[in-house]
């Protein structure tokens, strides 16, 4: 492998089109005949529909069509991951229809799709449409929804829970841990509920060719090929090999274009019904209503230590709430995300998670950059900061105290936890010390000191997290319910003049995979990056995929690609042995020349592939043509860890927070690309951050959103923050070929308890000893916790 | 996201807009749209027609006028920003303007839009009350002018009659020893004021012999504080003047906001902040 490319920051081949506006977005498809769909959305939490009326809407100028859930009501949307309660009963499962007919059960819950000419028409009509609802109580917080009594989601879910579940060492041995500990550090919290916001806002276009009997679904979408699966197989039932899923162009993600949402399948119906395409393109309001959102975990969480400040336990009781509807992770995200993240990088010797998922009068939740995982970091990380308030000690020495010891995973085995997980390889110290030095510890407490004296307060907060990701081991993870596989797929097709057409099943939403799975094949065979293209995003042309989500992309659709670089390579050997006249054995491929070794004769890369097309003086028994498509399976999750440190300053007044410093360093193994990457951390730390002093979705009692609107829910900007100062340490992943691990979410997994504990630090040096302020960390927040 | 149909028509001066409005009861003006436009889009406001402004000559000028300014009242938030004359004789107005939005509202957005509209959160309309200006309307009846103090009567509501649009707003000529500064607390979603400060002062010889602050965001609508200028009129501009007239902050017989972000307690109490901060910059302490 030569190294021209990998290692560098080449810029962004994408970045053309993105920034002179030529991208390709679904919204930007026309099609020929192309109608309109606007949904009729309740206003309600919880109510029950009386009579709808679409009599009027149906005479409206423009209306092609209007559907209603009587029409679609043998369709139900599924959930892609089992999980069993505690006792082995499976999870509840209500149905998820596409549109319902009965009862709203969420604000933005849809109950008409009516299809105009234009959009306009379709919007105007679906305003005459008469939906009588009878307005039900609500329950929106899922610690609430459990209780008897509260109102019911799905009137066959008792007490609105969807599972119970627990994960850890056996609670007995956990409860005996604590109650010998020297200290025990106690938190309650809630991790409020975030809104995705992707730039792009879902955008669908359903298309049925009556001559070819073919389907195709134009989607934003982070996997085509899974969106393809689930729709086929489990919500139409129509052949898979009829319908072609196109992710075009895709404007971020964050996890909310994983699921398979009913706006597809309606698109798709009506296609066929109307015999005309269907175009929905949602609002940014209906973007706050309907993308699946992330987190709300409401948590009680004990850490016990003893005298000398080393762990002795974890115990933990989180309600999580899944939203009115199962999505298509939703019940992963809690529980396997989650649960088998609270090891952290620290030798706690017993954990026990008692978990709760509980259905409320919301939208659905599900994985949100990081799932899972930043719950389990803020966690962790929260509790440890605190615990050295509360002992009086260092919180890095605490955790310097705690942590697991440096381990390769080669020389060294990988770190059992407590919680299932086996780490791959780490250095933890390493990282955390690093952080200190760029901070210069010692020189910022002498400076909070003085600081405490002003009306301006200073606070460093730490986080020390790690994550689980390149997701995931098929056989691991279907061991634990999960419907589906999670390998990915990898195609090379070098043309006879040597040019490369890459085809992948992960998908680009904003990672740069054009450029960096470029760099990874350029380097492999020794060719020019202009020579290779990265093709993505449909399911006609791509085998198979399941898609980018869990940092996952490199660390397995690249892996993929990389098994068929090796056939391709392993077949140019054959062609050049036998024009060369010498054994296989004696051929060396490097910088794109195949040599006989020890020889100055050779073949280049583009010879071997024209041979390999026009195979006149070629092996016997070997077939013509250059193309290898792979299947990878990773061995393990990839564990990308990392010191996050926040210097915040308060202003006593008004509790305005400001973020003056942030500091992370990252081990995510491998570095294909360091721009990619710094530009992956930096928005990482945004969201994260975000969630920790701006972000949240907010529900009043009745079920109401309150704030979905860019007026009322805070999105970061970028003056928001200082300038971010990163650095990496690289410790190759030791069971992929090519060392990475993901970086995708590892800013938004750590940074968010490093904000919160800033500025519960700051407060504690002016004398303000709090344990918890509630995120978002709004200034009134903060001046309470003062006043 | 989607408004409903509407038509549009671009008047060429201020008296066909003003015959285009008569003629049509339930059409708006448009100038830089950055509050009608997102109303329209949430369907919140349907009108039949727009009568855009936005072009007519007569409306975007500022000149020096009897030693203050007159600023046209489709001026964008940038030509106010960077007018020299503005930004020496009235620092309020240059410290309010750069806060408004980000570059691209502030390149579109209108000062007689943002008036007319009267957000009980925008700027302008506490500078303005602060800096005594007045309102210059016209309307079926002819020319008019409103002083500031009498122009904002309520939420989203102005002193502005069926059929009148605002054509100007005429800053008074400042006194030798005036100051005058803004403040703002933001909304960190929409960067709204929470609570925007305007204060102007006159201090002679270390007296206060004037003094004007205005609040908005507070209240429903943007609102003059006499108990804050009481305190300090006839009192020496020092912190002592300062921190007690401010403690008079958002006091008395008046409606305080709540939201998400801000409570009336905590609103109440940032009104006091803000006022003591623009006092303190406004005597230069």
């Amino acid at each position: 492998m030569s190294n021209k490319f990998i290692g560098k920051s080449i810029k962004r081949i994408e970045d053309k089109r993105f920034t002179t506006g030529k991208g390709r977005y679904t919204d930007d498809i026309v099609l020929p005949g192309m109608t309109h769909a606007y949904m009729l959305r309740s206003p309600y939490a919880h109510a029950r529909i009386n009579r709808i009326d679409t009599s009027e809407a149906e005479t409206m100028e423009g209306v092609v069509a209007i559907i209603t859930g009587e029409e679609v009501s043998h369709y139900s949307v599924p959930c892609g991951w089992q999980v069993n309660f505690k006792n082995g009963d499976t999870m509840k499962e209500p149905p998820h229809p596409l549109l319902v007919k009965d009862k709203v059960r969420h604000v933005g819950d849809a109950v008409a799709m009516v299809i105009a000419e234009t959009r306009e028409q379709a919007q105007d009509a679906a305003e005459a449409i008469i939906v009588d609802y009878e307005v039900l109580p609500a329950v929106v917080n899922a610690a609430e929804a459990v209780k008897d009594g509260a109102p019911l989601v799905h009137d066959d879910v008792p007490n609105n829970i969807c599972f119970d579940w627990e994960i850890g060492n056996p609670k007995a041995e956990v409860d005996e841990a604590m109650d010998g500990a020297h200290h025990i550090t106690s938190l309650e919290f809630v991790n409020q509920r975030l809104s995705p916001n992707a730039m792009e806002p879902r955008s669908y276009i359903g298309h049925y060719d009556s001559v070819y009997d073919k389907y195709t679904l134009y989607t934003s979408t982070q996997n085509p090929h899974l969106i393809r699966l689930l729709m086929c197989a489990f919500v139409l039932g129509l052949p898979e090999h009829k319908v072609r899923v196109v992710g075009p162009d895709v404007g971020g993600g964050f996890g909310s274009k994983i699921y398979h949402y009913t706006e597809e399948a309606l698109v798709t119906v009506a296609a066929k019904k109307i015999n005309r395409p269907v175009k929905w393109t949602e609002t940014r309001s209906e973007a706050f209503q309907t993308d699946a959102h992330g987190r709300d975990h409401v948590t009680h969480a004990e850490m016990g230590f003893d005298a000398a400040g080393k762990i002795v336990g974890l115990r933990i009781k989180t309600f999580a709430n899944l939203g009115a509807y199962l999505s298509t992770f939703s019940t992963a995200v809690p529980t396997y995300l989650h649960g088998t993240l609270l090891q952290g990088l620290y030798t706690t010797p017993k954990i026990h998670l008692d978990m709760t998922c509980a259905f409320t009068h919301t939208t659905a939740v599900d994985a949100y950059r990081g799932a899972g995982r930043p719950e389990a970091t803020y966690l962790l990380e929260r509790l440890m900061d605190l615990a050295a308030h509360e002992m009086d000690m260092d919180p890095a020495e605490l955790r310097l105290k705690n942590f697991i010891p440096p381990f390769d995973g080669v020389e060294q085995p990988g770190y059992q936890t407590n919680v299932a997980l086996q780490y791959d390889s780490g250095n933890y110290h390493g990282v955390l010390e690093r952080g200190l030095q760029m901070l210069g510890y010692e020189d910022f407490r002498k400076a909070q000191q003085e600081a405490a004296q002003t009306g301006k307060l200073l606070g460093v907060g730490f986080s020390t997290y790690i994550e689980a990701c390149g997701i995931a081991p098929s056989a691991v993870v279907g061991s634990l319910g999960a419907r589906a596989g999670l390998y990915e797929v990898g195609q090379v097709r070098v043309q006879p003049t040597g040019k490369v057409s890459v085809f992948t099943g992960a998908h680009s939403h904003g990672q740069g995979h054009e450029t960096t799975f470029a760099q990874v094949v350029a380097d492999r065979l020794g060719i020019p990056m202009e020579d290779v293209d990265i093709i993505h995003g449909d399911s006609d042309t791509v085998a198979f995929g399941m898609g980018t989500y869990g940092s996952r992309s490199l660390a397995v659709g690249g892996s993929a690609i990389m098994k068929s670089l090796d056939k391709i390579i392993e077949k140019g050997a054959k062609i050049a042995a036998h024009k060369l006249e010498c054994s296989e054995e004696d051929i060396v491929f490097a910088d794109g020349k195949f040599t006989v070794t020890g020889t100055d004769r050779s073949l280049g890369f583009g010879d071997i592939a024209l041979t390999a097309y026009v195979p006149h003086v070629y092996p016997q028994n070997l077939e013509p043509g250059l193309d290898f498509s792979s299947f990878y399976d990773p061995k393990n999750f990839t564990y990308p860890y990392g010191c996050h440190i926040c210097v915040v300053e308060v202003d006593k007044e008004t509790g305005e927070t400001k973020v003056k410093r942030f500091i992370a360093v990252d081990d995510v193994g491998t570095v294909i690309n360091p721009m990619i990457v710094d530009g992956q951390i930096h928005g990482g730390l945004a969201q994260g951050i975000g969630q920790a002093l701006m972000e949240g979705v907010e529900y009043d009692e009745t079920g109401q959103l309150i704030n979905g609107s860019y007026m009322d829910y805070t999105m970061p900007r970028a003056d928001d923050f200082p300038m971010f100062e990163l650095d990496r340490q690289e410790t190759p992943c030791p069971h992929n070929p090519l060392g990475v691990k993901g970086a995708g979410e590892a800013g938004c997994i750590g940074s968010t308890p490093a904000a919160v504990n800033a500025v519960i630090d700051a407060l504690w040096s002016g004398g303000f000893k709090v344990k918890d302020i509630k995120m978002p960390l709004t200034s009134e927040r903060v001046w309470r916790a003062m006043n | 996201m989607i408004p409903q149909k509407v038509d549009y028509k671009r008047a060429g001066s201020v008296a066909e807009a003003l015959s285009l409005l008569s003629a049509n009861p339930d059409a708006k003006i448009l100038a830089g749209g950055h509050s009608l436009i997102p109303a329209m889009k949430l369907r919140l406001n349907s009108p039949s027609l727009l009568i855009d402004i936005a072009r007519i000559s007569e409306l975007r000028f500022i000149h020096e006028q009897d030693g203050g300014v007159k600023i046209g009242a489709a001026s964008t938030h940038h030509d106010i920003v960077s007018n020299a004359t503005i930004r020496e004789l009235y620092p309020a107005m240059a410290e309010a303007g750069e806060l408004i939005g980000d570059t691209q509202v502030r390149n579109v957005g209108t000062i007689g839009g943002s008036i007319a509209h009267a957000d009980p959160s925008a700027d302008w309309p506490a500078v303005l009350l602060a800096l005594g200006a007045t309102i210059n309307v016209e309307g079926p009846a002819g020319a008019h002018d409103i002083p500031a103090s009498e122009f904002f009567t309520g939420f989203f509501s102005t002193a502005l009659e069926e059929g009148e649009i605002v054509t100007a707003i005429t800053l008074p000529a400042p006194s030798a020893a005036h100051q005058s500064a803004y403040k703002k607390f933001m909304q960190p979603a929409s960067r709204f004021a929470i609570v925007g400060c305007a204060v102007a002062i006159v201090a002679d010889g270390g007296t206060i012999t004037d003094a004007k602050v205005a609040f908005t965001g507070v209240s429903d609508a943007a609102f003059l504080d006499e108990a804050v200028a009481a305190a300090l009129i006839g009192q020496p501009a020092i912190p002592e003047t300062i921190e007690a007239a401010a403690n008079a902050a958002a006091e008395g017989d008046i409606h305080i906001n709540e939201d998400h972000f801000a409570s009336q307690a905590y609103r109440k109490h940032l009104a006091k902040v803000y006022a003591k901060r623009a006092l303190v910059e406004a005597c230069g302490l």
